[in-house]
């Protein structure tokens, strides 16, 4: 009797953890949209490895969910005003990259430099017209480490690295003159970012092909129904 | 003074140099191509380069989606954005 307590006590402990773990993914993926502080959280406790968290199931349900709202508030918003298909495709571009940019809850550089510019160029357009001087570059250097800014990169001093990491930095939204360790940083986790923007827009333009080929009708809208979602498996298990 | 700035010069870019090459190292991981080659000797300009173009294929990837899901919105209309909203959610 006395030596059974602490044997169901040490058994207790981690299945309690690991329930506690599972009933926590469950309230994840049950509240996706609404509840964002307590994703918040979760987040910060269950993803530790951050360039992998951009490959969580949950995240990508996030996005595409709030991609699609972002969206269709854009199509509302503009109406018919405008008519010509690079200016939307534009627009489009820019709500997903702002989409993506709050998805990373600006704990990089590349987000924050993204939702400035976009705040930047309104701000512009209302009142700086006379000013032709694009201020990214100040407060780019508001970001910048200090102690970085003095490093040398001895071994990796060749011209050709510099090159690229120029290029690299330009390619980068936000890292245009950032020494190489900071660029490196800011474009493994771009990368993986970019890659789940890619697949959200894929699968949401699966979904609105198959919808708009449909003819509107219920009957017909059933079968689409699980057309559509046995289209949404293949980029969930990829 | 000059001395003491050369010698925390050298040390920071002694310790960030083992950065960058785990950095390199890291980024050389998500590449896909040079994930398929498997091979450890890789120069960093090459990963830089591989990271350059990747990049670049990406955001055509994304202006080219971008372009498909303009036209696709434009045509859907508002019964079907409830049928796709409904499936979003669950």
């Amino acid at each position: 009797m006395a030596f059974s307590y602490p044997v169901t006590n040490n058994i207790d402990g981690p299945c309690d953890s690991s329930k506690r773990r599972k009933r926590k993914k469950v309230q994840k993926q049950s509240s996706s949209s609404t509840d964002q502080v307590s994703q918040n959280l979760d987040s910060n406790i269950n993803n530790h490895d951050e360039i992998s968290s951009w490959k969580s199931e949950n995240r990508q349900e996030e996005y595409r969910s709030k991609l699609f709202q972002a969206l269709r508030q854009t199509r509302f918003g503009s109406g018919t005003s405008l008519h010509s298909v690079p200016l939307r495709s534009r627009a489009v571009r820019e709500t997903a990259d702002r989409v993506l940019a709050m998805a990373a809850k600006g704990r990089t550089r590349w987000s924050r430099a993204i939702l400035l510019n976009k705040l930047k160029r309104k701000f512009m357009k209302s009142n700086l017209r006379q000013k032709g001087v694009i201020a990214t570059a100040t407060s780019n250097s508001r970001f910048k480490m200090p102690r970085m800014s003095i490093v040398r990169l001895k071994s990796k001093n060749f011209p050709a690295v510099q090159r690229k990491t120029r290029d690299l930095g330009r390619l980068v939204p936000g890292c245009r003159k950032q020494p190489l360790p900071v660029v490196l940083e800011e474009v493994t986790d771009y990368i993986a970012a970019l890659e789940m923007q890619v697949k959200a827009m894929a699968a949401l333009a699966n979904i609105f092909s198959v919808a708009s080929s449909s003819v509107p009708g219920f009957a017909p809208g059933v079968v689409n129904l699980n057309q559509l979602s046995n289209s949404r498996r293949p980029p969930r298990s990829s | 003074m000059s001395s003491r700035r050369s010698r925390t010069r050298q040390s920071t870019s002694r310790i960030s140099d083992d950065q960058i090459n785990d950095l390199v190292s890291r980024l050389q991981q998500l590449l896909p191509e040079i994930r398929n080659r498997r091979s450890d000797k890789v120069s960093a300009s090459k990963v830089l380069q591989e990271t350059c173009s990747y990049i670049r294929s990406l955001h055509r990837e994304v202006d080219d989606l971008s372009d498909r899901l303009s036209e696709l919105l434009e045509n859907t209309d508002s019964t079907q954005a409830t049928i796709i909203r409904s499936l979003l959610s669950q």
